[in-house]
């Protein structure tokens, strides 16, 4: 057991530092500063991607055959870490995390073949489509149908809380194509093209307000969209199977190095608030107490992410431990929202509809108040989606303790 | 609306401060106070809370909740809440609620003329000691499972069980008990309410220690008790009706609002005289803002206790709405006890119970200043609170279906 | 002792149910915080003709002359409807200031108050303050028989609708001193007021006021010169307690609708709510709610205690209604789910309004340590 890193991993983390010096550029960090949801226009997305897939960075997670980095664990965890830190741009996880672990495993060469290089570059733009109306929680009633049509499939269905779609080329699609005892045994996984004749996207506006093109989630609809079969991922009424081996990357993220950085924007709002007499609230014993309370259960935090690495990197899988990782990291991530809003006081009122617009428009109250109120609204969501917390703990009571 | 005592008010205020000074004394308070816990010995507790009780038997104010003409007092919700008060604020010994709040109710509602005359009686004067016979190993939060079983032999039913967690059973000459006396339908269907002389051939205490060293509960074992038929309250195979309607009643007393005032007080005095770096603790402001917070939470029970005391007195409830007051007082109790650890600091860790006291001398209790002694054993003692009288959970159960509908 | 409401009281609060039944409904509302006005004139004008922009105010003065429970009431039941016409602003406020000037200030500016051709706006608080009512900058200069008012006012609630302000100012002393401070009333169309007008996260609207050198007639003066702070503290608790009702209001609506969702909403085969972990989070909400309710009747009862009692009332009563506010509103929206995150449901419009109600006047730290204090 020790915490040192070696001299190839300090010399990777320099790399890895002025990497993203050189390309994370202020232009994009000032537009960044302005979201209200943490996405940014398709344009700086892709050309912050196209950056890391030139160093041959996009996908850390990724094996060295498919076009990884071959990164150790130990690398990985400083390249998170890292750009954590710096607050660069998350890469988008639909493809990258998601769709391509699923294709690797599961997917024919051919599908191996035409689509991943293509993640791998940005060139196609994916996203989910799992929830539906009727179907949160209880995914696997979901409803969204495709029938087998000889070649093709036709599917007729909603998607909801489609993250993105509005950029997407592709969205990869949990759809029932088989009515069975068990929901869970009818569910294909099926990749769909965005610009099939049929499909329908309609935005749907969040708490934060963040207005179209900006918008974080969308509905989808589809309307006799022919899906041509060899789109299929496996085998047919398998999908479940494969949703589930989704969702454990989906889970398997670490959280605390940008939790650190929220604490060190908070702490840095707090030296900037004025509480009067010549005071500031870094000052304020109360607040300063709850935020270093919020510190300290990041460290703990941090170490248990560390302990699932070092199993991780002796070939251990991680099973539902990752679900303590999900509830603290998004618990953790909107108290400190919660205590920036907190923090700014009055300036968490004003209301901006369009944070990209008026650039040149001085903010009312400090700069970085604009944003910190929609985060807190937005952030309500974290412990809802991806399986909400409340699902998570019971995954955690069944699979762990047993009960 | 308003909250402005009357003339009247403040005059019936003036008499409860002088019937207090002239008739208790604090010296005699052995009974459940923290400060004096090692001191006590069990009779001596016994005594401190009986003569207590016939001292306000005596004025006519032992029973201030039940209808006047069953012995009870003609007071307004005001009038309670002043009485409450002054009680809290002279440090009375607390009454045992078994006679007086859970059993007194149930018998005026439930019980036949004889039952009202002989039961209403022996708990006003204090002759009698009640116990409540309701909890087994096998029936805790689940209570409608109880197994404890009453067969009608003739006129008598004969008693085979086991009851746990009964509270000072060991100075009661009486039990009020819930049995089994029939395993037909839902289990709730087949329970009746029974009285049970704790004195008869076959019943056995036993002590039960808890984690704050004290002996406070016990089990009590019944084989082959001979109860006559006319100990039965109401009808047979009714009990689960008389256990509901006197778990309301026992909950509205449970949030104990004055007396957690007066223990934040004391938790306030303890942390003038701890000092933290030098300092008084009080003036550490996160110590402060946690006693701080605790005293808001405390304003808005007593608030909400007032409310639903005023729809009492109008003849609404005790509705489901008490089950707040239970959880709420409980955890604020709660809570107040585990400050006042937190105060005491190193000083928290000498163990001491009556038995040590016993085994090592009284220099054994120069251990730590005088108002460390009994905090530990207070935290851990008032962890009870949140499971008896219904878990907290089964409070909440209570809310959700009876309040929310769900 | 008493906790019921007279028949009277019972009287206004159908009043007030009817008319947000008949304005307020969630479409007319989004309507109207989405129009560039951001609020109703015609409501206005109707809540006038009800007689409810006169609740405070003496009979001699034009007014219902009731009391607290009775502002508690109309405040509550505008919770309940989310009503973004600014009532507490203008009535509970700056009426509170009013009823307390003088004669001739009252026979002037009331009739306006009331019969609603005039909404006012109580311009307090300043960059550098925070919550401390007393740390200002905004300086009024003396000079014979006028005043010269310079300085920034900050995040001034239902400033962009008001006609006129009232506005708290240094008139001596250093800059959070509790001497030293006077209280204006200040047409907003007075020259060198310059305004900066936004939309607020709850669907209401503020302003960014600046003053540069505006010039001021003593008869626009509140009370003694330098004396204002015991006054600010006042209104500023009046305000709390309905900010309280207020809010208990909208708590009492997001557990109601929750509730009811979780009641309909079904997941792996059964309505969500028979889940214990959703019940328990329900019942802990409903607790959370009945101690609020609790809190605000006794503040509101408590108005008229002498300053540190009552200060120490509303503080109390605020950090309660803080700490419900964030519980019940985050809770609401986890237990809707994605539709809970969704603009298209009332109750995210209802956790924002319990979001802002937490800051205004003092959040639940600054009001623990007024809280401490008092005792």
């Amino acid at each position: 057991m020790d915490l040192d890193f070696n001299q190839e991993d300090l010399d990777f983390r320099n790399e890895v530092k002025d990497f993203i010096k050189e390309f994370y550029t202020q232009e994009m960090k000032d537009e960044l500063a302005r979201s209200k949801n943490g996405s940014a226009s398709k344009d700086l997305h892709l050309k912050w991607q196209k950056s890391l897939y030139e160093k041959g960075w996009i996908a850390p997670n990724w094996p060295e055959e498919h076009g990884g980095p071959g990164f150790t664990t130990t690398q990985k965890y400083i390249f998170e870490t890292e750009m954590a830190h710096a607050g660069a741009p998350r890469t988008i996880p639909f493809g990258l995390s998601m769709v391509a672990p699923v294709l690797m495993e599961f997917g024919t060469e051919e599908q191996k073949k035409k689509f991943l290089p293509d993640i791998l570059s940005s060139k196609v733009w994916w996203c989910q489509g799992y929830s539906e109306p009727g179907s949160g929680s209880d995914l696997a009633s979901l409803q969204c149908k495709a029938e087998d049509k000889g070649d093709h499939y036709l599917v007729n269905g909603t998607k909801i809380w489609t993250t993105l779609a509005q950029h997407a080329d592709m969205i990869f699609c949990l759809v029932r194509t088989s009515k069975t005892e068990k929901p869970q045994e009818g569910i294909s996984f099926l990749l769909i093209d965005m610009k099939s004749p049929g499909i329908d996207i309609r935005p749907l506006i969040t708490l934060d307000q963040s207005p179209a093109p900006y918008q974080e989630v969308n509905q989808v609809f589809f309307e006799d969209v022919k899906v041509p079969k060899e789109n299929l991922v496996g085998e047919e009424n398998k999908g479940w199977t494969y949703a589930k081996y989704l969702l454990e990357f989906e889970r398997g993220n670490s959280y605390s190095p940008s939790l650190y950085r929220g604490i060190k924007k908070l702490k840095d709002i707090a030296k900037d608030t004025s509480i009067g007499n010549d005071k500031y609230l870094i000052n304020d014993i109360d607040f300063v107490s709850k935020l270093n309370q919020c510190e300290i259960e990041v460290q703990a935090l941090e170490f248990v992410e560390l302990r699932i690495f070092s199993a991780l990197s002796a070939g251990q899988r991680v099973g539902p431990e990752s679900s303590i990782l999900k509830c603290r990291g998004t618990e953790l991530q909107q108290k400190i929202q919660e205590l920036s809003v907190e923090a700014i006081g009055y300036w968490s009122s004003p209301f901006v509809l369009d944070t990209f617009a008026n650039i040149n428009e001085p903010s009312i109250g400090p700069d970085y108040a604009m944003t910190i109120t929609p985060s807190y609204l937005n952030g309500r969501k974290t412990t809802i989606y991806a399986g909400s917390n409340e699902i998570q703990r019971n995954i955690i009571s069944k699979a762990v303790l047993g009960l | 609306m308003d909250l402005n005592f009357t003339k009247a008010d403040q005059e019936f205020r003036d008499e409860v401060r002088d019937f207090i000074a002239e008739n208790f004394s604090p010296e005699n308070n052995t009974g459940q106070n923290i400060e004096k816990y090692h001191e006590v010995t069990s009779d001596q507790m016994k005594e401190g809370i009986l003569s207590w009780h016939k001292k306000l038997y005596k004025k006519g104010w032992i029973a201030p909740h039940w209808p006047v003409e069953y012995g009870g007092v003609d007071w307004s919700i005001t009038q309670r809440y002043i009485w409450d008060q002054e009680c809290a604020n002279a440090g009375t010994t607390p009454l045992i609620p078994f006679g007086l709040t859970m059993l007194g109710p149930v018998i005026i509602a439930f019980g036949n003329d004889h039952q009202k005359d002989w039961v209403l009686k022996g708990i006003l004067s204090g002759d009698d000691w009640w116990c409540q016979g309701y909890s087994e190993p096998g029936a805790g939060s689940d209570l409608a499972s109880l197994r404890t079983k009453a067969e009608r032999d003739g006129d008598h039913y004969i008693v085979n069980g086991h009851k746990i967690w009964t509270t000072l059973a060991q100075y009661a000459n009486w039990m009020f008990c819930l049995v089994r006396t029939s395993s037909e339908g839902k289990p709730q269907e087949g329970i009746s309410f029974l009285l049970i002389d704790m004195n008869t051939p076959g019943i056995e205490v036993k002590p039960i220690i808890t984690v704050d060293g004290g002996h406070e509960v016990n089990e009590v074992f019944l084989e082959d008790v001979r109860v006559p038929v006319e100990n039965l309250v109401g009808e047979e195979n009714m009990g689960w009706t008389i256990a509901k309607f006197l778990l309301g009643n026992e909950r509205t007393g449970i949030a104990g609002v004055a007396r957690s005032k007066k223990a934040i007080d004391k938790l306030k005095e303890i942390a003038k005289s701890e000092l933290n770096n030098g300092e008084p603790l009080i003036n550490d402001s996160s110590f402060n803002k946690k006693i701080t917070e605790l005293e808001v939470d405390l304003t808005a029970l007593e608030y909400t206790e007032l409310r639903t005391l005023a729809k009492e007195s109008q003849g609404e409830g005790p509705g489901v709405e008490s089950s707040i007051l239970k959880i709420k007082g409980t955890e604020i109790q709660q809570k107040i006890s585990e400050l006042t650890l937190e105060a005491i600091g190193n000083y928290a860790s000498p163990y001491i119970t009556p038995l040590s006291v016993r085994n090592f001398g009284s220099n054994y209790l120069e251990v730590g200043p005088e108002h460390t002694q009994g905090v530990a054993q207070n935290y851990f003692g008032m962890r009870k609170t949140s499971i008896y009288g219904g878990s907290n959970e089964i409070q909440r159960n209570i809310i959700a279906k009876m309040v929310l509908g769900l | 002792m008493d906790f019921s409401f007279s028949e009277e009281q019972t009287l206004l609060r159908n009043t007030i149910q009817s008319f947000v039944q008949d304005n307020y409904d969630f479409d007319r509302r989004r309507e109207i915080i989405q129009s560039d006005e951001g609020m109703s004139k015609d409501n206005w004008k109707q809540l006038a003709e009800l007689g409810l922009l006169g609740v405070p105010f003496s009979e001699n003065d034009g007014g219902l002359e009731f009391g607290s429970v009775e502002t508690m009431i109309v405040a509550e039941e505008f919770g309940k409807g989310l009503v973004v016409e600014p009532y507490i602003q203008t009535v509970v406020t700056c009426g509170g200031f009013l009823r307390r000037a003088s004669e001739a200030q009252r026979q002037e500016h009331l009739p306006g108050l009331i019969s609603g051709d005039e909404i006012w706006a109580f311009a307090y608080a300043e960059p550098q303050g925070r919550f401390n009512l007393a740390d200002i900058k905004v300086s009024a200069a003396k000079n014979g028989d006028e005043y010269t008012l310079n300085g920034d006012k900050c995040v001034v609630s239902a400033a962009p609708w008001a006609h006129k302000l009232i506005v708290s100012a240094r008139t001596s002393g250093d800059q959070s001193d509790k001497n030293g401070i006077s209280l204006f009333i200040v047409d907003k169309s007075s020259d060198g007021i310059s305004t900066r007008d936004y939309k607020t996260v709850d669907g209401s609207m503020a302003s960014e006021v600046s003053f540069e050198n505006v010039k001021l007639n003593s008869s626009s003066l509140i009370g003694e010169e330098g004396n204002a702070y015991p006054l600010i503290e006042l209104v500023a608790d009046e305000t709390i307690a309905a900010l309280c009702a207020e809010a208990i209001g909208a708590m009492s609506v997001l557990n109601e609708t929750t509730v009811e969702y979780c009641k309909t909403r079904k997941q792996f085969g059964q309505p969500i709510g028979k889940f214990q972990v959703l019940q328990h989070r329900m019942v802990d909400m409903f607790m959370q709610y009945e101690q609020s309710v609790s809190m605000t009747y006794m503040v509101n009862l408590k108005l008229e205690e002498e300053d540190l009692e009552r200060s120490k009332a509303a503080s109390g009563a605020k950090v309660q209604i803080c700490n419900a506010a964030k519980f019940i509103g985050q809770s609401a929206v986890q237990l809707h789910g994605g539709m809970g995150m969704t603009d298209e449901l009332n109750v995210g419009h209802y956790f924002k309004r319990l979001s802002m109600i937490e800051t205004q006047l003092g959040n639940a730290d600054h009001h623990l340590k007024k809280y401490s204090l008092a005792s």
